[in-house]
Formats: C-alpha cells, sequence, structure tokens
C-alpha cells in the first residue's frame, strides 16, 4: 500500500502484510478501506453505464437497441443505489470513523462486520452475475407485474438486492450498539460529532427498513420461481402492494442516502469556517426527526398509483414536514459561516457544492409533495433531476467532501489541492448543466425511461449529456489523483486542517488500536472560536 | 474449565455482554419486519378474499398444528431452564436442557415435514403445482402461497435455531460457560423465544380461521 | 425576454392545467426566494468571511435558538399552504362529472385501445369534444403503465386486474400529445397516442358519420377514419398508402421498422415472398396468409430470435384493413 519499508511509522496499514492479512481482518479501518475500495469501484461501474445512458439521450432516434438501453438505466440505477450510494458513507467512512469519533477502539462486533463486507460482496457478485447472464430491464424499482414477466435475469437481481440489504443490517446494528455501549469516559451524547448524529439516524433506519425490502424480493423472486401470485392480479395478486412495500424500503433508504452526506457537511463546514455549528442540538435532532418521518411518508411515490385520495392526502401532509427539519440543517450550515474564517479548500468546496445543489433539491421537493402538481410532474425527468439534485448534488457531494477531508487521516498522504479543485469545478458544472436542464424537460412532460424522445426535447438533451461528459471527466481525474497520491502524495500531519473532533488527534494513518490511551473527553467536538460573545448552547 | 477472555476493544465482560444483548435485540427487530412484510400481506388478502381464507384453512391439519404448537412451547421453557442453569454453573444440567430443546426443534420439524408432505399430495402447493379440485375458490392458491411462505421462512428459522442450540450445547459440554460467562447461551435463548412467539401467532391465522 | 420563456411554457388545454401552472409558479417563486436567501448568504459569506490569515480569531457562537424556531414556523405556514393549496386542485383533479362522456381506455404493450360507447374502437388515437368532461376508464392487458397528457397537466397510472379513472375537460380544439409516463418494458417510449379535441359538433358528426356507416355496412374507406372533420376527405385512397397509414396508427411502428432496423419485431423491410426462420427451427413462407395470421394469433408462429409480446389484433382490425397492411407489406420487398 502506501507504506514502505523505510517508514518507521507503525500503523493499521502496514501492522500487517499480505493480502490474507486484509481478507482477515477486524480492524475497522481496514474493512472500511475495503469497502471503501469496492464501493468505489461500483461507482465508476454505476457512472459508466449513467454515461451510456445520456449518450442514447444524446439526439433522438436509437443509437443502442431499446432493450439495450433498458438494461443501462436499470443497471445504473441498481448499482448506484444498492452498491455504491446507500453502502459508502455509514461502511467506508462510518466505519473507519465512528470508533474513533467516540474514542473507541473498534466497533462493538468486528467480527459481524467483517462478515457484513464478505456478504455486501457476495450480494455485488450477484447482481454483477446478473449483467453477465443478461442483464435485467425492469429499472431499479423492480415494479410488478413487469418483472415478474420479462425474460431478463430479474431473480439473480433481487437475489443480490436481498443479500446486500443483510448487510446493511448488520452494519446498522453494529453501528447503533457501539454508539450506545462504546463510548468514551465523559463522551455523552450530546458531545458526539454530527457525522455520528446521522450515521446513528441511518444505522436506526438501515435496522429498521432494511427487512421490509429483503421480504419483498423474497416474494418476487417466490412469485417467479414458483409462480405464487401475490403481486400478479393474474393470480389475484396487487401489483399495488408491492410498490407499496418496496417504498416501505426505498423512502427511508433516500435517507439512509442523505442523512451521512448531512453528518459530513456538519463536520466539513464547521473545520474550514473554524467555527463552532450554529445549533448543534437542532442539527443533531433534525438528523432522527428526518430518520422518523422517513417511515411515514413512503406513499407520496404513488399519487397516481390509484391508491386512495385519503392516502394521498396524509402522504402528502406528513411529506410535507420533512421540509422542516431539512431546512434547519440548511439553515444552520450557511449561519455557521457567520463570521466565519473561511478556507476553500476541496473539502470545503464540495461542501459547499452540497449546499447549494441540496438547497436545489430539496426545494424542488416542494414541487413533488404538492399532489396536484405532481400529478403532472411524476414520472417525467423533473423526477429524475430532483433526486440527482438530491442523492449525487447531495450524498455524493457530501461522500466527496469527506473523502478529500479525511483522506490524509486514512492513507497518511494528501491530495493535489490544484487538481482536486479543477475536478470539484467540472463535477459542479457538469452537474448542474446535466440534471438543471432537466427539471426543463420535465416541466415540459418528457417521461422518464424513455428510449427515444419527440424532436421538441432534443436541445435541452443535448446540453444535458454533455454536462454528463464534464462530470465523467471531473470524476475521472478525482480517481486517478486518489490513487496516485496513495503512493506519491504528500505525507499528511496529524491535523492538517486544524480540526477539532477525535481523530485529528492521533496519527495519520492512525494506529491499529486508534489511540495509546483511552481519551477522556470533557467538551463538545465543535470548541472553535476565541472570542466568546453572546450566543447561547 | 476454559476461560472465556473479554474482547480487547471491550472494559468489562459486563459491557461486552450488554452490547452483545443489545445486539441481538436490534436483530429480532429486522427479524419481526421480516415477518411483519408477510403479515401485512396477510392482513390484505384476508380482508380481500375472507371466504377463500376461510375455506382454505379447512385444508390445514389442525391437531398436527396444535401439538406442533404444545412442543415449539415446551422447548421455550427447556430453553429457559437451561439458560438458568447455565447461570448457576450447573453446566450438565443446562446441556441435558438443551438436548431436550434440540429434540424438541426436530420433532416440530418432523411433523412439519409431515405436513408439507400432506399438502403436496394434495396439489396444495401454489402456483404451477396447484392442482387440487377440492377447493372451489378460484383465488386459493394465494392463501396456500402465503402458508408456504410464512411456515417455510419460520422453518428455516427453526432450523438455524437447531443449529445454534447444537453449537451452544456443544461448547456447554466442553464447560466454556458459567456464571461468568453465558452470553451464547442466553442469546440463543432469546432468539429461540422469537421463533416459539412467532409461530404462536401464525397458528391461529393460519390454522383456526375456518 | 418573454419569447424565452414561452419555449418552457407548456400550452394549457384543460381545466386543470391552469390551475396546476399557479400552483407551480406559486411554489416556483417560493422556491426561488429561498434560494436567493440561503446560497446569497453562503456566497455573501464565503467572500466577507474569507480567511486572510492563518490563525485569524473567530467568535463563538452556538447558535440562537429563537432564529431557528421562527425559520421553522414560517416554514411551517408556507408547506402548509402549498399542501391545502396541492390538496384542493387534486380534489378537482379526482371529481368526476354524472354525465361525463365515458371512454374505454386498453393500455396493453405497447399500443393505447380506445373504445366508445357505440362500439368504434381506435388504436392510438382518441378523439374527444372540447368543453364536455370527459372519463376514461382504463385498463391495462399485461403490465403497469400511465395515461399521460402534458398539456392537460393530467396522469393517471394504468393498472392491470383493476380499472383505473381519469376526468379531464379539454379547452382547446387541437392534436394533444400522449405519453405512456410508467415503464412498460422495450417499446416504453414508442407507446403514443394522439389526443384529438375536437367542437363538439365536429364530434358530433365525427361519431354519427362512422354509425350511419356501420349500420348501411359500409366498410368505412380510409378517409372516413381520418379526423379532419370539417372536410372529410371523398378520395379513396389507394390501399398502400392506406396500408401505411394503418401501420403507423395501429402502433405497429412501436415495435416492427420498415428500414430494416430490429426493434422489438423483426423489421418488414423486404420479408415479404421470403422465408422467415420460425423460433422452433421450422421455416415458413412469409405470404398473406401468413402476415394475416400474425396479426390475429401472433404467437402461433414466432420468428426466431423474438420474445412472444405481440398482442392480437383480432377484433381491432377490420378486413378491409387487414388487406390494406398486407398490401402495403407487400409492398415493402422491392
Amino acid at each position: 500500500m502506501a507504506y514502505d519499508s523505510n517508514d518507521h511509522h507503525k500503523n493499521y496499514i502496514n501492522a500487517e502484510k499480505g493480502i490474507w492479512s486484509w481478507m482477515t481482518t477486524l480492524d475497522h479501518k481496514r474493512i472500511g478501506v475495503m469497502y471503501l475500495f469496492a464501493t468505489m469501484f461500483f461507482f465508476a461501474v454505476g457512472g459508466i453505464f449513467a454515461m451510456l445512458v445520456r449518450l442514447e439521450l444524446f439526439k433522438p432516434g436509437p443509437f443502442f437497441s431499446p432493450d439495450t438501453y433498458n438494461k443501462f438505466f436499470t443497471l445504473h440505477g441498481a448499482i448506484m443505489v444498492f452498491m455504491f450510494i446507500i453502502p459508502i458513507i455509514p461502511a467506508a467512512l462510518g466505519n473507519f470513523f465512528l470508533p474513533i469519533q467516540i474514542g473507541a477502539k473498534d466497533v462493538a462486533f468486528p467480527r459481524l462486520n467483517l462478515l457484513s463486507w464478505y456478504i455486501f460482496v457476495t450480494g455485488s457478485l450477484l447482481l454483477v452475475f446478473s449483467i453477465v447472464s443478461g442483464g435485467v430491464d425492469t429499472g431499479w424499482t423492480f415494479y410488478t407485474p413487469y418483472s415478474i414477466r420479462t425474460a431478463t435475469s430479474v431473480i439473480l437481481a433481487t437475489l443480490g438486492v436481498f443479500v446486500l440489504g443483510f448487510s446493511g443490517i448488520l452494519t446498522g446494528l453494529n453501528f447503533v450498539t457501539t454508539i450506545h455501549k462504546l463510548r468514551a469516559p465523559g463522551m455523552t451524547f450530546h458531545r458526539m460529532p454530527l457525522f455520528l448524529w446521522a450515521i446513528y439516524a441511518t444505522a436506526i433506519i438501515q435496522v429498521l427498513a432494511t427487512p421490509v425490502i429483503g421480504i419483498t424480493t423474497a416474494l418476487l423472486v417466490m412469485e417467479r420461481v414458483l409462480h405464487i401470485g401475490f403481486f400478479d392480479p393474474k393470480l389475484g395478486g396487487d401489483p399495488v402492494l408491492f410498490q407499496h412495500f418496496f417504498w416501505f424500503y426505498s423512502h427511508p433508504a433516500v435517507y439512509i442516502m442523505i442523512l451521512p452526506g448531512m453528518g459530513i457537511v456538519s463536520e466539513v463546514i464547521t473545520a474550514f469556517s473554524k467555527k463552532h455549528i450554529f445549533g448543534y442540538h437542532a442539527v443533531a435532532y433534525s438528523s432522527l426527526a428526518i430518520a422518523g418521518i422517513s417511515f411515514i411518508v413512503w406513499g407520496h411515490h404513488m399519487f397516481v398509483s390509484s391508491q386512495s385520495p385519503l392516502a394521498n392526502f396524509l402522504f402528502s401532509l406528513l411529506t410535507m414536514l420533512v421540509a422542516i427539519p431539512t431546512a434547519i440543517k440548511v439553515f444552520n450550515w450557511t449561519a455557521t459561516m457567520y463570521k466565519g474564517s473561511i478556507s476553500l479548500k476541496t473539502p470545503m468546496l464540495y461542501a459547499l457544492s452540497f449546499l447549494f445543489l441540496f438547497t436545489i433539491g430539496g426545494l424542488t421537493g416542494l414541487f413533488l409533495a404538492a399532489i396536484s402538481v405532481d400529478v403532472h410532474l411524476h414520472d417525467t425527468y423533473f423526477i429524475v433531476a430532483h433526486f440527482h439534485y438530491v442523492m449525487m448534488g447531495g450524498t455524493v457531494m457530501g461522500l466527496l467532501a469527506g473523502l478529500h477531508y479525511w483522506w490524509p487521516k486514512m492513507f497518511g498522504r494528501m491530495y493535489p489541492e490544484k487538481w482536486g479543485k479543477l475536478s470539484c469545478a467540472l463535477t459542479f458544472i457538469g452537474f448542474n448543466l446535466t440534471f438543471f436542464t432537466q427539471f426543463w424537460l420535465g416541466k415540459m412532460g418528457m417521461p422518464r425511461r424513455y428510449h427515444d424522445y419527440l424532436p421538441e426535447y432534443t436541445p435541452l438533451n443535448i446540453a444535458s449529456t454533455v454536462g454528463s461528459w464534464f462530470i465523467g471527466a471531473g470524476m475521472l481525474i478525482m480517481f486517478i489523483y486518489f490513487i496516485w497520491s496513495l503512493f506519491k502524495g504528500k505525507r499528511a500531519s496529524e491535523n492538517p486542517w486544524g480540526g477539532k473532533t477525535l481523530e485529528w488527534t492521533i496519527e495519520s494513518p492512525p494506529t491499529t488500536h486508534n489511540f495509546h490511551k483511552e481519551p477522556v473527553i470533557t467538551t463538545g467536538p465543535y470548541e472553535y472560536g476565541e472570542l466568546k460573545t453572546t450566543g447561547e448552547a | 474449565m476454559a476461560e472465556h477472555v473479554v474482547p480487547h476493544h471491550f472494559h468489562s465482560a459486563e459491557q461486552a455482554f450488554e452490547s452483545s444483548k443489545l445486539g441481538l435485540w436490534l436483530f429480532l427487530v429486522t427479524e419481526i419486519l421480516l415477518f411483519g412484510g408477510l403479515f401485512v400481506t396477510y392482513i390484505i388478502y384476508r380482508a380481500m378474499y375472507p371466504d377463500m381464507f376461510h375455506e382454505a384453512s379447512h385444508h390445514l391439519n389442525r391437531p398436527l398444528g396444535f401439538v406442533n404448537t404444545l412442543v415449539l412451547i415446551c422447548s421455550s421453557f427447556t430453553m429457559a431452564m437451561a439458560v438458568n442453569k447455565t447461570q448457576h454453573n450447573k453446566s450438565n444440567r443446562a446441556s441435558q436442557y438443551l438436548l431436550l430443546t434440540l429434540m424438541f426443534a426436530a420433532t416440530f420439524m418432523v411433523i412439519k415435514y409431515f405436513e408439507y408432505m400432506h399438502k403436496f399430495h394434495d396439489g396444495l402447493l401454489p402456483g404451477a403445482h396447484f392442482t387440487n379440485t377440492e377447493i372451489t375458490h378460484p383465488k386459493a392458491d394465494l392463501f396456500f402461497s402465503l402458508y408456504f411462505m410464512m411456515t417455510g421462512l419460520h422453518g428455516t428459522h427453526v432450523l438455524v435455531g437447531m443449529g445454534l442450540i447444537l453449537w451452544v450445547l456443544i461448547r456447554s459440554n466442553r464447560g466454556h460457560f458459567g456464571s461468568h460467562y453465558s452470553t451464547p447461551v442466553e442469546l440463543t435463548g432469546i432468539y429461540w423465544h422469537l421463533v416459539d412467539l412467532i409461530w404462536i401467532y401464525l397458528f391461529p391465522l393460519l390454522y383456526l380461521i375456518g | 425576454m418573454v419569447d424565452f420563456f414561452k419555449i418552457f411554457q407548456l400550452p394549457q388545454a384543460s381545466t386543470m392545467a391552469p390551475k396546476v401552472d399557479a400552483l407551480y409558479d406559486f411554489i416556483h417563486w417560493v422556491s426561488v426566494v429561498s434560494f436567493v436567501i440561503i446560497v446569497g448568504g453562503m456566497v455573501y459569506f464565503i467572500w466577507k468571511f474569507r480567511r486572510r490569515r492563518e490563525g485569524e480569531p473567530t467568535p463563538y457562537i452556538t447558535g440562537h435558538t429563537p432564529t431557528e424556531l421562527s425559520v421553522a414556523g414560517v416554514l411551517f405556514i408556507i408547506v402548509m399552504v402549498i399542501f391545502y393549496w396541492g390538496w384542493k386542485d387534486y380534489s378537482k383533479i379526482i371529481q368526476s362529472s354524472p354525465n361525463a362522456l365515458e371512454i374505454n381506455v386498453m393500455a396493453r404493450q405497447w399500443l393505447w385501445e380506445f373504445e366508445y360507447t357505440n362500439g368504434r374502437k381506435i388504436v392510438n388515437e382518441l378523439v374527444v369534444p372540447k368543453g364536455t368532461p370527459v372519463r376514461l376508464i382504463m385498463g391495462s392487458a399485461d403490465v403497469l403503465h400511465s395515461f399521460y397528457v402534458p398539456n392537460f397537466r393530467l396522469k393517471q397510472d394504468v393498472v392491470p386486474g383493476a380499472y383505473t379513472k381519469l376526468d379531464f375537460t379539454a379547452t382547446s380544439v387541437g392534436e394533444q400529445q400522449v405519453f405512456c409516463a410508467e415503464y412498460c418494458g422495450t417499446a416504453h417510449s414508442k407507446m403514443l397516442a394522439k389526443l384529438k379535441v375536437m367542437e363538439p359538433k365536429d364530434y358530433q358528426r365525427w361519431q354519427t358519420t362512422w354509425e350511419v356507416e356501420q349500420s348501411l355496412g359500409i366498410q368505412p374507406a380510409g378517409a372516413a377514419e381520418t379526423t379532419a372533420g370539417q372536410a372529410p376527405e371523398t378520395v379513396v385512397e389507394n390501399p398502400v398508402e392506406r396500408g401505411k397509414k394503418l401501420f403507423a396508427e395501429k402502433g405497429c411502428t412501436a415495435c416492427h421498422s420498415v428500414s430494416g432496423q430490429v426493434l422489438v419485431g423483426p423489421s418488414l423491410k423486404e420479408v415479404f415472398g421470403h422465408e422467415v426462420e420460425l423460433a422452433d427451427g421450422s421455416k415458413v413462407m412469409a405470404d398473406e396468409n401468413y402476415i394475416r395470421e400474425s396479426l390475429m394469433e401472433p404467437q402461433l408462429k414466432l420468428v426466431k430470435g423474438f420474445p412472444p409480446v405481440m398482442p392480437t389484433y383480432k377484433g381491432t382490425l377490420k378486413d378491409d384493413e387487414i388487406n390494406a397492411l398486407v398490401t402495403y407489406i407487400k409492398s415493402l420487398r422491392n
């Protein structure tokens, strides 16, 4: 890895040698790194599928055959959702930093942790194998009865999702237990970094929601194998029931994706503004509030599915409530920068991109929560744009902020700052070009998952596809300099950003046991700022 | 007696035990939600086709279901006794109770096997294999889909439970457990009670509605 | 500037369209203001409080609860307004008029069939009178679909095994685009239809002409099926032209190209008079009988390498229409 024999500093990377020492490791940091590599690899794969999807839509008329295109967007969605965006922040960064940030030596169940990585790999292989054996063309939502009838390898893909779910469940229960039982002396809940509050809320959703997708995919597999009829109208089943089950998991899953990103942004904005977070309690508890509300709003994906008007009424009303904790977070991040000492290093640029893009993503959610407007916008490109602003503009930007922020700590090397800024700028510009145009396309009525479109949608689609090339270029640069920096990057000091959380008090990279002496915590995580002015806790 | 070593990242045996217990309870929550999906399916289709559920339920074997309920309740009792004896350092007694529990579980599976065979024979396997002609309701295989999914998933849990019980039985025989360390026995016990509890719901919902 | 915005303004062609647009605009401006406050604040802070030197002091501010509460309060009021407005309009969308004109819709992979109460069936074309409440009663023959008319701002999923309804009143004469908005497989993006809105008297004439022709046993010529309304064509089209038109109208183009390109089904270019290989390995001559049979019983002799997904046209195509289609396919052989 990044360390040669000349290096005298003993750390978790060079503590043991050989591939076998990694494959059998119980060290949460090593498992986190293994997760990071696996999920980033799938990010690249999913990204390639995204580029192919945009390529098809560059102009009207076919480039790939319709079936090929349908497989592309399905695999893009399934890989990005199940193999990248859901696991990456909790399982990679969370695994690495959760124990350190609470002053522990490891997570509560190290063996379970390693097991969950292997389960993740198994599930991923099943999904990958479904690509090899012909691909899936149902969309990542696997809506019945199409998913029962299509000839593609739905069974492998849904089994993959089923298995991946167990990996998430194990990670989630491990984290909840760790946070409850393994905090260092003095580390009260209210002294925990906000990243951990977010991870904690995420873990709770993972534990509560994932089993439902497990049983749903199990039922779907049974439908295909044994031809039982829970979701098939021909056999007396109800295809809309599948949608309820699916979104009962997949809506909370959206918050599994975004909450950790929000957590990272709280860390990065405070560190690069040198300010205490504005409204610690509000930000912390809004994570829990979002997690709670996430379980009672799934029906807003189904306003035109033929569910009852009463259900629509309730789901629309409840969905509106999500706006409040979310907006409080956004407001507090902005307020944190007030009177700060703001440094625009790459992590901060990504965090600010998050703030910019997530604000758009959140606000466009208002359109979709209002039932009458959603009737028009549902299943159009407006939806595609909205969730990419939240998932990519939000989570991925948050992830990249965190990745750059913690890269020196994880690998003891700095990434190249100039290239980092360039990559961020390209991605930011490309992202807006790709997806802002899609709001317009959606408003003009272009439905999603279209292999071909009417000529009047051409100009906006061209712009969108060109934007995807910018994103591709930005991400490619990032992948290259990250790998480069593992070997050639400048050595990182213990605390290159002047952070105040516990991980910045130990070596970069950390030793196997994280701390030489168990830390005793006496203050909160964001004690920046010297000038004591008025203000309440 | 082999001395149990507390894993390095815990401060104390107490903390290790508390963590394991919390982890297991969280796991049980996921189990309940897993079965919850099936229970919700059950509720919806029973509300849609009450007559069909009524009719199809008659094709389940109530006496066998009842015996199986008794068997599982007994096994819960012996499991609880095994935990109790372990905590009081009576490893031999504990092992005997574990063995009893294992036998009850096996009895349950054997009875279940005969029930399943009978259903197959009657052509009640849902989907493409559904050939039963006695049931008049056209949607009856929905009921049997639920029956096989629910009891099948439960049966899988019984099998997993048997594996766990066998594992703690072997360790108990080797004298690994006692008042100082009984986590695996206790956790297996909690899991086993949940498996029983689910059956307590399944039995009336499937067998007794006719 | 006005023209620029026109590009992004969809025509409003139903009673609901202006209402939906009004709420859309309201949310739009709420969003713009919120965005300016948040991102404007952010940009201003970045500039104003940029780091001038390392280690410069910053104040210790941990929050301000009254501000938080007022932000939450104001926001709560705004979102409740949006919710109520959306719900109120939605209640109008689902409200149906007791004397609405009812039309049956059958969605299948990948075409729309419309059936009027007088028995008239048309594929991929729906004709309705302006200003009259219309109710679509929709079913699906296979998977989920969604009936979507952007200019009406209306959409409703079509669910197999159940009927869903969509009520609307068109407000302007002309042709509207119908999309399938719920992903339904290979030719999802080709599952298009036209919705033609006519003046009520033209609509009446359009229906009466057909009814009279039916009662007289006249096979309506291609001309009568067109919807030009005011000026019914009297020229009898040649069968190739008519076949070509039917080929497009009946949704064949979604799956079959005439250019040689392989879509969902085999291309029909130069297929006539040639042998085709079937799924079971046998061969069959593509002649008039085979084409007719494939329209009626598509799964009977399946061409090798294609899925058995074509719907039957039994009952939707009349004899003379089949003849016209066969003639057209014949003409593709050159």
